[in-house]
Protein backbone atom coordinates (compact mmCIF):
# COMPACT_ATOMS: atom_id res chain seq x y z
CA UNK A 1 0.00 0.00 0.00
CA UNK A 2 1.23 3.40 -1.38
CA UNK A 3 0.96 5.80 2.02
CA UNK A 4 1.62 9.86 1.66
CA UNK A 5 2.05 9.84 -1.77
CA UNK A 6 1.41 13.04 -3.31
CA UNK A 7 -1.30 12.94 -6.20
CA UNK A 8 -0.44 14.19 -9.47
CA UNK A 9 -3.14 14.87 -12.10
CA UNK A 10 -3.60 13.28 -15.29
CA UNK A 11 -5.01 16.10 -17.27
CA UNK A 12 -6.37 15.59 -20.66
CA UNK A 13 -6.03 18.82 -23.26
CA UNK A 14 -7.38 18.69 -26.87
CA UNK A 15 -5.99 21.71 -28.71
CA UNK A 16 -6.68 23.01 -32.12
CA UNK A 17 -4.32 22.61 -34.64
CA UNK A 18 -4.27 26.35 -35.66
CA UNK A 19 -4.44 28.22 -32.50
CA UNK A 20 -4.10 26.28 -29.17
CA UNK A 21 -1.45 23.82 -30.56
CA UNK A 22 0.51 26.20 -31.47
CA UNK A 23 0.19 28.59 -28.59
CA UNK A 24 1.47 25.52 -26.70
CA UNK A 25 4.32 25.62 -28.77
CA UNK A 26 4.79 29.12 -28.15
CA UNK A 27 5.23 28.42 -24.35
CA UNK A 28 7.73 25.91 -25.20
CA UNK A 29 9.72 27.95 -26.71
CA UNK A 30 9.38 30.94 -24.87
CA UNK A 31 10.87 29.15 -21.91
CA UNK A 32 7.42 28.92 -19.61
CA UNK A 33 6.90 26.04 -17.36
CA UNK A 34 3.68 24.32 -17.32
CA UNK A 35 3.00 20.68 -15.54
CA UNK A 36 4.39 17.71 -17.44
CA UNK A 37 1.09 15.75 -16.71
CA UNK A 38 -0.74 17.72 -19.50
CA UNK A 39 -1.03 15.08 -21.84
CA UNK A 40 -2.15 17.18 -25.42
CA UNK A 41 -4.23 16.17 -27.78
CA UNK A 42 -3.63 17.74 -31.40
CA UNK A 43 -7.53 18.14 -33.21
CA UNK A 44 -8.03 19.99 -36.40
CA UNK A 45 -10.59 22.30 -34.89
CA UNK A 46 -12.12 22.44 -30.98
CA UNK A 47 -15.34 21.15 -32.83
CA UNK A 48 -13.63 18.11 -33.77
CA UNK A 49 -14.24 16.80 -30.18
CA UNK A 50 -16.74 14.50 -29.62
CA UNK A 51 -18.31 14.17 -26.28
CA UNK A 52 -17.65 10.82 -26.53
CA UNK A 53 -13.55 11.73 -26.64
CA UNK A 54 -14.05 13.48 -22.90
CA UNK A 55 -15.96 10.58 -21.35
CA UNK A 56 -13.05 8.37 -23.37
CA UNK A 57 -10.41 10.49 -21.28
CA UNK A 58 -12.03 9.75 -18.33
CA UNK A 59 -12.70 6.28 -18.33
CA UNK A 60 -8.48 5.78 -19.76
CA UNK A 61 -7.32 7.79 -16.43
CA UNK A 62 -7.86 11.43 -17.09
CA UNK A 63 -8.71 13.45 -14.16
CA UNK A 64 -9.35 16.43 -15.49
CA UNK A 65 -10.50 17.22 -19.30
CA UNK A 66 -9.10 20.99 -21.21
CA UNK A 67 -10.33 21.72 -24.58
CA UNK A 68 -8.57 24.75 -25.95
CA UNK A 69 -9.55 26.40 -29.05
CA UNK A 70 -9.12 29.24 -31.22
CA UNK A 71 -11.07 32.57 -29.91
CA UNK A 72 -14.89 33.01 -30.87
CA UNK A 73 -14.49 34.72 -34.31
CA UNK A 74 -10.97 33.14 -35.57
CA UNK A 75 -11.38 30.30 -36.44
CA UNK A 76 -9.78 28.46 -39.64
CA UNK A 77 -12.85 27.10 -40.60
CA UNK A 78 -14.45 30.12 -39.60
CA UNK A 79 -17.14 28.69 -37.26
CA UNK A 80 -16.48 25.37 -35.96
CA UNK A 81 -15.83 26.97 -32.25
CA UNK A 82 -19.30 28.34 -32.36
CA UNK A 83 -20.46 24.81 -32.41
CA UNK A 84 -18.05 23.54 -30.30
CA UNK A 85 -19.02 26.42 -27.65
CA UNK A 86 -22.81 25.32 -27.20
CA UNK A 87 -21.78 21.44 -27.82
CA UNK A 88 -19.64 21.45 -24.60
CA UNK A 89 -21.87 23.82 -22.37
CA UNK A 90 -24.63 21.28 -22.85
CA UNK A 91 -22.04 18.43 -22.09
CA UNK A 92 -20.18 20.10 -19.17
CA UNK A 93 -23.99 20.67 -17.70
CA UNK A 94 -24.97 17.52 -17.80
CA UNK A 95 -21.67 15.86 -16.55
CA UNK A 96 -23.01 18.05 -13.90
CA UNK A 97 -26.24 16.95 -13.80
CA UNK A 98 -25.02 13.69 -13.48
CA UNK A 99 -23.18 14.32 -10.29
CA UNK A 100 -19.51 14.89 -11.76
CA UNK A 101 -17.55 17.76 -10.26
CA UNK A 102 -18.40 20.50 -12.64
CA UNK A 103 -14.41 21.77 -12.32
CA UNK A 104 -13.34 18.68 -14.14
CA UNK A 105 -14.20 20.16 -16.99
CA UNK A 106 -13.09 23.21 -18.71
CA UNK A 107 -13.14 25.18 -21.97
CA UNK A 108 -10.70 28.08 -22.95
CA UNK A 109 -9.68 29.91 -25.66
CA UNK A 110 -5.96 29.92 -26.09
CA UNK A 111 -4.94 31.47 -29.93
CA UNK A 112 -1.41 30.61 -31.24
CA UNK A 113 0.00 34.29 -30.00
CA UNK A 114 -1.04 33.27 -26.14
CA UNK A 115 1.91 30.98 -25.16
CA UNK A 116 1.45 32.85 -21.90
CA UNK A 117 -2.04 32.45 -21.80
CA UNK A 118 -1.77 28.59 -22.10
CA UNK A 119 0.84 28.24 -19.92
CA UNK A 120 -1.43 30.38 -16.97
CA UNK A 121 -4.76 27.90 -18.06
CA UNK A 122 -2.65 25.05 -17.49
CA UNK A 123 -1.05 26.09 -14.24
CA UNK A 124 -4.19 26.85 -12.52
CA UNK A 125 -5.73 23.82 -14.21
CA UNK A 126 -3.82 21.14 -12.75
CA UNK A 127 -3.76 23.05 -9.53
CA UNK A 128 -7.71 22.93 -9.36
CA UNK A 129 -7.74 19.44 -10.16
CA UNK A 130 -5.43 18.61 -7.69
CA UNK A 131 -7.05 20.00 -5.09
CA UNK A 132 -10.01 18.29 -6.37
CA UNK A 133 -9.01 14.90 -6.13
CA UNK A 134 -8.50 12.09 -8.35
CA UNK A 135 -11.38 11.73 -10.72
CA UNK A 136 -13.96 8.59 -9.07
CA UNK A 137 -17.05 9.21 -10.41
CA UNK A 138 -16.14 8.83 -13.65
CA UNK A 139 -13.73 6.27 -13.51
CA UNK A 140 -13.44 2.68 -14.89
CA UNK A 141 -12.15 0.22 -12.28
CA UNK A 142 -10.71 -1.89 -15.47
CA UNK A 143 -8.53 0.53 -16.84
CA UNK A 144 -7.15 1.52 -13.44
CA UNK A 145 -3.03 0.38 -13.54
CA UNK B 1 -63.95 7.08 -31.06
CA UNK B 2 -62.56 3.65 -31.73
CA UNK B 3 -65.18 2.79 -34.04
CA UNK B 4 -64.89 6.55 -35.68
CA UNK B 5 -61.73 5.89 -36.58
CA UNK B 6 -62.24 2.15 -37.39
CA UNK B 7 -64.96 3.44 -40.18
CA UNK B 8 -62.66 5.84 -41.63
CA UNK B 9 -59.36 3.80 -42.10
CA UNK B 10 -61.50 0.83 -43.92
CA UNK B 11 -63.03 3.97 -45.92
CA UNK B 12 -59.78 5.29 -47.01
CA UNK B 13 -58.46 1.36 -47.71
CA UNK B 14 -61.26 0.09 -49.42
CA UNK B 15 -61.21 3.40 -51.81
CA UNK B 16 -57.64 2.69 -52.65
CA UNK B 17 -56.17 5.93 -51.18
CA UNK B 18 -54.30 4.27 -48.73
CA UNK B 19 -52.44 0.63 -48.93
CA UNK B 20 -52.21 0.00 -45.29
CA UNK B 21 -52.80 1.13 -41.75
CA UNK B 22 -50.22 1.84 -39.14
CA UNK B 23 -52.26 1.72 -35.75
CA UNK B 24 -52.68 0.16 -32.57
CA UNK B 25 -54.00 -3.89 -32.09
CA UNK B 26 -54.91 -5.82 -29.02
CA UNK B 27 -52.01 -7.49 -26.89
CA UNK B 28 -52.83 -10.47 -24.85
CA UNK B 29 -53.85 -8.43 -21.97
CA UNK B 30 -56.42 -5.50 -21.74
CA UNK B 31 -53.59 -2.87 -21.23
CA UNK B 32 -50.98 -4.10 -23.53
CA UNK B 33 -51.96 -2.36 -27.01
CA UNK B 34 -48.89 -2.67 -29.37
CA UNK B 35 -48.48 -1.09 -32.38
CA UNK B 36 -49.90 -2.38 -35.62
CA UNK B 37 -49.79 -2.33 -39.36
CA UNK B 38 -53.58 -3.48 -40.98
CA UNK B 39 -53.61 -4.27 -44.87
CA UNK B 40 -56.77 -5.27 -45.31
CA UNK B 41 -60.52 -3.79 -43.68
CA UNK B 42 -61.04 -7.31 -41.95
CA UNK B 43 -58.08 -7.05 -39.85
CA UNK B 44 -59.09 -3.66 -38.60
CA UNK B 45 -62.32 -4.82 -37.63
CA UNK B 46 -61.14 -7.48 -35.60
CA UNK B 47 -57.99 -6.20 -33.94
CA UNK B 48 -58.12 -2.05 -34.71
CA UNK B 49 -57.91 -0.39 -31.07
CA UNK B 50 -57.85 2.92 -29.59
CA UNK B 51 -58.34 3.57 -26.08
CA UNK B 52 -56.39 4.91 -23.33
CA UNK B 53 -53.94 1.94 -23.21
CA UNK B 54 -52.49 3.14 -27.17
CA UNK B 55 -49.40 5.21 -25.56
CA UNK B 56 -46.92 3.94 -28.57
CA UNK B 57 -45.70 6.52 -30.50
CA UNK B 58 -46.10 4.81 -33.86
CA UNK B 59 -44.01 7.76 -35.71
CA UNK B 60 -40.96 5.99 -36.10
CA UNK B 61 -42.66 3.07 -38.20
CA UNK B 62 -43.21 5.61 -40.83
CA UNK B 63 -39.34 5.43 -41.54
CA UNK B 64 -39.52 2.36 -44.02
CA UNK B 65 -42.80 3.46 -45.43
CA UNK B 66 -40.65 5.70 -48.02
CA UNK B 67 -39.70 2.44 -49.50
CA UNK B 68 -43.24 0.39 -49.85
CA UNK B 69 -45.87 1.24 -52.69
CA UNK B 70 -48.83 3.46 -51.90
CA UNK B 71 -49.66 5.66 -49.13
CA UNK B 72 -49.46 4.90 -45.95
CA UNK B 73 -52.31 5.94 -43.19
CA UNK B 74 -51.26 6.64 -40.02
CA UNK B 75 -53.06 7.75 -36.60
CA UNK B 76 -50.56 10.13 -34.75
CA UNK B 77 -51.51 11.58 -31.46
CA UNK B 78 -50.29 15.06 -30.57
CA UNK B 79 -47.07 14.11 -29.17
CA UNK B 80 -46.96 11.61 -32.15
CA UNK B 81 -47.12 14.41 -34.62
CA UNK B 82 -44.40 16.39 -33.19
CA UNK B 83 -41.89 13.49 -33.96
CA UNK B 84 -43.34 13.03 -37.22
CA UNK B 85 -42.28 17.15 -38.34
CA UNK B 86 -39.07 16.16 -36.52
CA UNK B 87 -38.60 13.42 -38.79
CA UNK B 88 -39.71 15.72 -41.73
CA UNK B 89 -37.53 18.29 -41.62
CA UNK B 90 -34.97 16.03 -41.15
CA UNK B 91 -36.06 14.31 -44.23
CA UNK B 92 -36.15 11.04 -42.85
CA UNK B 93 -39.45 10.31 -43.53
CA UNK B 94 -41.44 11.39 -47.54
CA UNK B 95 -44.37 13.18 -46.34
CA UNK B 96 -46.00 12.81 -49.85
CA UNK B 97 -46.28 8.99 -49.02
CA UNK B 98 -48.26 9.12 -45.73
CA UNK B 99 -51.85 10.23 -44.68
CA UNK B 100 -51.93 11.45 -41.14
CA UNK B 101 -54.81 11.53 -39.53
CA UNK B 102 -54.22 13.50 -36.13
CA UNK B 103 -56.40 11.99 -32.80
CA UNK B 104 -57.26 13.73 -29.94
CA UNK B 105 -55.43 12.70 -26.44
CA UNK B 106 -56.93 13.44 -22.88
CA UNK B 107 -53.85 11.62 -21.35
CA UNK B 108 -52.78 7.83 -21.22
CA UNK B 109 -53.20 5.40 -18.25
CA UNK B 110 -49.93 3.66 -16.76
CA UNK B 111 -50.76 0.07 -16.14
CA UNK B 112 -48.01 -0.08 -13.30
CA UNK B 113 -50.01 2.37 -11.31
CA UNK B 114 -53.38 0.38 -11.71
CA UNK B 115 -51.09 -2.95 -10.20
CA UNK B 116 -49.39 -0.44 -7.69
CA UNK B 117 -52.62 -0.39 -6.24
CA UNK B 118 -52.75 -3.81 -5.31
CA UNK B 119 -54.52 -4.85 -8.16
CA UNK B 120 -53.66 -8.15 -9.87
CA UNK B 121 -55.09 -10.38 -12.07
CA UNK B 122 -56.00 -8.07 -14.60
CA UNK B 123 -58.58 -9.44 -17.24
CA UNK B 124 -60.39 -6.03 -18.61
CA UNK B 125 -60.36 -2.78 -18.30
CA UNK B 126 -62.90 -0.42 -19.24
CA UNK B 127 -63.02 3.40 -19.18
CA UNK B 128 -66.20 4.49 -17.42
CA UNK B 129 -66.82 8.54 -17.48
CA UNK B 130 -64.00 9.78 -15.17
CA UNK B 131 -63.13 6.51 -13.67
CA UNK B 132 -61.63 2.72 -15.27
CA UNK B 133 -63.42 -0.63 -14.35
CA UNK B 134 -60.83 -3.03 -13.91
CA UNK B 135 -62.05 -6.59 -14.41
CA UNK B 136 -59.78 -9.26 -12.05
CA UNK B 137 -59.94 -12.55 -11.78
CA UNK B 138 -61.25 -11.62 -8.04
CA UNK B 139 -63.79 -9.47 -9.05
CA UNK B 140 -64.24 -5.39 -10.13
CA UNK B 141 -62.38 -2.64 -9.07
CA UNK B 142 -62.76 0.81 -9.78
CA UNK B 143 -60.12 3.52 -9.89
CA UNK B 144 -60.18 6.94 -11.34
CA UNK B 145 -58.51 7.93 -14.21
CA UNK B 146 -56.35 10.74 -12.77
CA UNK B 147 -54.91 8.78 -10.63
CA UNK B 148 -53.34 6.23 -12.92
CA UNK B 149 -52.51 8.89 -15.98
CA UNK B 150 -49.04 8.23 -17.11
CA UNK B 151 -46.41 10.54 -15.48
CA UNK B 152 -45.36 11.85 -18.96
CA UNK B 153 -49.05 12.68 -19.37
CA UNK B 154 -49.71 14.52 -16.50
CA UNK B 155 -46.86 16.72 -17.62
CA UNK B 156 -48.20 17.24 -20.72
CA UNK B 157 -46.45 19.72 -22.84
CA UNK B 158 -49.15 19.71 -25.61
CA UNK B 159 -52.16 18.37 -27.18
CA UNK B 160 -51.98 20.35 -30.21
CA UNK B 161 -51.77 18.46 -33.30
CA UNK B 162 -48.35 19.27 -35.01
CA UNK B 163 -48.98 18.02 -38.32
CA UNK B 164 -52.38 16.63 -39.36
CA UNK B 165 -54.23 15.76 -42.80
CA UNK B 166 -57.76 15.08 -41.26
CA UNK B 167 -58.56 15.37 -37.40
CA UNK B 168 -60.91 13.17 -35.63
CA UNK B 169 -61.67 14.17 -32.02
CA UNK B 170 -60.53 17.15 -30.78
CA UNK B 171 -57.79 19.17 -31.67
CA UNK B 172 -56.16 20.83 -28.60
CA UNK B 173 -53.43 23.73 -27.10
CA UNK B 174 -50.12 24.13 -26.20
CA UNK B 175 -49.84 24.24 -21.83
CA UNK B 176 -47.96 26.74 -20.77
CA UNK B 177 -47.29 25.64 -17.52
CA UNK B 178 -47.11 22.05 -17.77
CA UNK B 179 -44.30 21.78 -14.93
CA UNK B 180 -42.47 19.21 -16.85
CA UNK B 181 -39.28 20.21 -15.71
CA UNK B 182 -39.50 20.23 -12.21
CA UNK B 183 -38.37 17.36 -11.13
CA UNK B 184 -35.23 18.68 -13.50
CA UNK B 185 -35.30 21.57 -11.48
CA UNK B 186 -35.31 19.28 -8.53
CA UNK B 187 -32.46 17.57 -9.28
CA UNK B 188 -30.34 20.84 -9.65
CA UNK B 189 -31.28 22.09 -6.48
CA UNK B 190 -29.59 19.25 -5.41
CA UNK B 191 -25.64 18.77 -4.43
CA UNK B 192 -23.60 17.19 -6.95
CA UNK B 193 -22.89 14.33 -4.02
CA UNK B 194 -26.64 13.71 -4.08
CA UNK B 195 -27.56 14.23 -7.81
CA UNK B 196 -24.81 11.49 -8.16
CA UNK B 197 -26.07 9.25 -5.73
CA UNK B 198 -29.32 9.57 -7.22
CA UNK B 199 -27.47 8.54 -10.88
CA UNK B 200 -25.99 6.44 -9.93
CA UNK B 201 -28.80 4.37 -8.15
CA UNK B 202 -31.27 4.63 -11.30
CA UNK B 203 -28.67 4.00 -13.70
CA UNK B 204 -27.41 0.70 -12.00
CA UNK B 205 -30.53 -0.63 -12.70
CA UNK B 206 -29.59 -0.68 -16.81
CA UNK B 207 -29.74 -4.09 -18.60
CA UNK B 208 -28.75 -2.26 -21.24
CA UNK B 209 -31.98 -3.85 -23.43
CA UNK B 210 -31.69 -0.87 -25.66
CA UNK B 211 -34.88 -0.01 -25.66
CA UNK B 212 -34.99 3.58 -24.99
CA UNK B 213 -32.53 3.53 -28.28
CA UNK B 214 -35.15 1.35 -30.22
CA UNK B 215 -38.36 3.30 -29.85
CA UNK B 216 -37.20 6.69 -30.05
CA UNK B 217 -38.26 8.45 -32.83
CA UNK B 218 -35.34 10.45 -32.84
CA UNK B 219 -32.69 7.23 -33.10
CA UNK B 220 -32.90 6.72 -36.45
CA UNK B 221 -29.75 6.44 -37.60
CA UNK B 222 -29.28 3.40 -39.75
CA UNK B 223 -25.47 2.35 -38.16
CA UNK B 224 -26.07 3.71 -33.98
CA UNK B 225 -22.80 4.45 -32.51
CA UNK B 226 -23.69 1.29 -29.99
CA UNK B 227 -23.61 -1.22 -33.17
CA UNK B 228 -20.18 -0.25 -33.81
CA UNK B 229 -18.06 -3.53 -32.15
CA UNK B 230 -15.17 -1.14 -32.03
CA UNK B 231 -17.02 1.39 -29.46
CA UNK B 232 -16.19 -1.79 -26.93
CA UNK B 233 -20.18 -0.81 -25.73
CA UNK B 234 -21.58 -2.82 -28.58
CA UNK B 235 -24.37 -5.22 -27.86
CA UNK B 236 -23.73 -6.39 -24.25
CA UNK B 237 -24.63 -5.36 -20.46
CA UNK B 238 -23.10 -2.34 -19.68
CA UNK B 239 -20.11 -4.03 -17.53
CA UNK B 240 -19.50 -1.68 -15.07
CA UNK B 241 -20.68 2.17 -13.75
CA UNK B 242 -18.81 3.83 -16.29
CA UNK B 243 -20.57 2.54 -18.82
CA UNK B 244 -23.40 3.01 -17.80
CA UNK B 245 -23.13 6.59 -17.76
CA UNK B 246 -21.45 6.57 -21.36
CA UNK B 247 -24.70 4.91 -22.94
CA UNK B 248 -27.16 6.76 -21.12
CA UNK B 249 -24.89 10.65 -21.81
CA UNK B 250 -24.39 9.67 -25.39
CA UNK B 251 -27.75 8.54 -25.87
CA UNK B 252 -29.64 11.35 -24.73
CA UNK B 253 -26.67 14.08 -26.26
CA UNK B 254 -27.61 12.19 -29.86
CA UNK B 255 -31.25 13.19 -29.64
CA UNK B 256 -30.55 16.80 -27.92
CA UNK B 257 -31.99 19.48 -30.08
CA UNK B 258 -34.12 16.54 -31.68
CA UNK B 259 -35.78 14.83 -28.68
CA UNK B 260 -39.81 16.50 -28.96
CA UNK B 261 -40.02 15.05 -25.75
CA UNK B 262 -42.76 12.59 -26.55
CA UNK B 263 -41.53 10.26 -23.43
CA UNK B 264 -40.70 7.04 -24.63
CA UNK B 265 -38.11 6.10 -23.72
CA UNK B 266 -39.12 6.27 -19.93
CA UNK B 267 -42.56 4.09 -21.02
CA UNK B 268 -40.74 1.33 -22.46
CA UNK B 269 -37.90 1.16 -19.69
CA UNK B 270 -38.04 -2.69 -18.27
CA UNK B 271 -36.27 -0.92 -15.33
CA UNK B 272 -38.79 2.16 -14.81
CA UNK B 273 -35.74 4.25 -15.14
CA UNK B 274 -36.44 7.96 -15.53
CA UNK B 275 -34.39 8.57 -18.75
CA UNK B 276 -36.71 11.77 -20.09
CA UNK B 277 -35.17 13.84 -17.39
CA UNK B 278 -31.84 13.91 -19.10
CA UNK B 279 -33.13 14.72 -22.34
CA UNK B 280 -35.31 17.49 -20.89
CA UNK B 281 -32.36 18.46 -18.51
CA UNK B 282 -30.73 19.47 -21.97
CA UNK B 283 -34.01 20.64 -23.07
CA UNK B 284 -34.31 22.56 -20.34
CA UNK B 285 -30.45 24.09 -21.12
CA UNK B 286 -31.27 25.03 -24.50
CA UNK B 287 -34.19 26.85 -23.80
CA UNK B 288 -32.82 28.80 -20.84
CA UNK B 289 -29.33 29.69 -22.73
CA UNK B 290 -30.29 29.76 -26.54
CA UNK B 291 -34.23 30.60 -26.04
CA UNK B 292 -37.28 28.52 -26.12
CA UNK B 293 -36.84 26.21 -28.77
CA UNK B 294 -40.00 22.88 -29.45
CA UNK B 295 -38.64 19.98 -31.32
CA UNK B 296 -41.11 19.03 -34.11
CA UNK B 297 -43.18 22.41 -33.92
CA UNK B 298 -41.76 23.58 -37.36
CA UNK B 299 -40.68 21.97 -40.37
CA UNK B 300 -37.85 24.41 -41.15
CA UNK B 301 -36.48 26.13 -37.96
CA UNK B 302 -32.86 24.92 -36.97
CA UNK B 303 -32.61 23.38 -34.10
CA UNK B 304 -30.26 24.98 -31.39
CA UNK B 305 -27.11 22.27 -31.92
CA UNK B 306 -26.69 22.69 -35.24
CA UNK B 307 -26.91 26.82 -35.31
CA UNK B 308 -25.49 29.43 -32.73
CA UNK B 309 -25.20 33.07 -32.29
CA UNK B 310 -22.53 35.33 -31.93
CA UNK B 311 -22.66 36.18 -28.15
CA UNK B 312 -23.45 32.28 -26.87
CA UNK B 313 -22.71 31.90 -23.26
CA UNK B 314 -19.48 30.38 -22.57
CA UNK B 315 -19.13 26.75 -20.94
CA UNK B 316 -17.73 28.12 -17.92
CA UNK B 317 -21.32 29.38 -17.64
CA UNK B 318 -21.67 25.36 -15.78
CA UNK B 319 -19.10 26.07 -13.49
CA UNK B 320 -20.16 29.44 -12.20
CA UNK B 321 -23.55 27.96 -11.63
CA UNK B 322 -24.51 27.47 -8.49
CA UNK B 323 -20.75 27.91 -6.83
CA UNK B 324 -20.56 25.86 -3.21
Amino acid sequence: MQVNEKFVPTIVAFCCNWCSYAGADLSGTNRLQYPANVKIIRVPCSCRVNPMFILRAFQRGADGVIICGCHPGDCHYTTGNYYARRRMTMLFSMLDFMGIERKRTRLEWVSAAEGAKFAATMNSFVEEITSLGPNRRLEDLRCKK
Amino acid sequence: MQEVMKKRAIELLESGEVARVIGWKKGEFAYDATPAIFETADEIEKDFVYDDFTAANVSKYLLKVKTLDGKTLVFLKPCDTYSLNQLTAEKRVDREKIYVIGVGCEGKADVEKIKARGISGIVGIEADGDNYTVKTVYGDETVAKADVMADRCITCKSKKLAAYDEIIGEDGEEIANSGRFDLVEKLEQMTSEERFEFWQGELSRCIRCNACRNVCPACTCEQCVFDNPASGVAQKAAADSFEEKLFHIIRAYHVAGRCTDCGECSRVCPEHIPLHLLNRKFIKDMDELYGEYQAGEDEDVKHPLISFTYDDAEPSIVRERGME
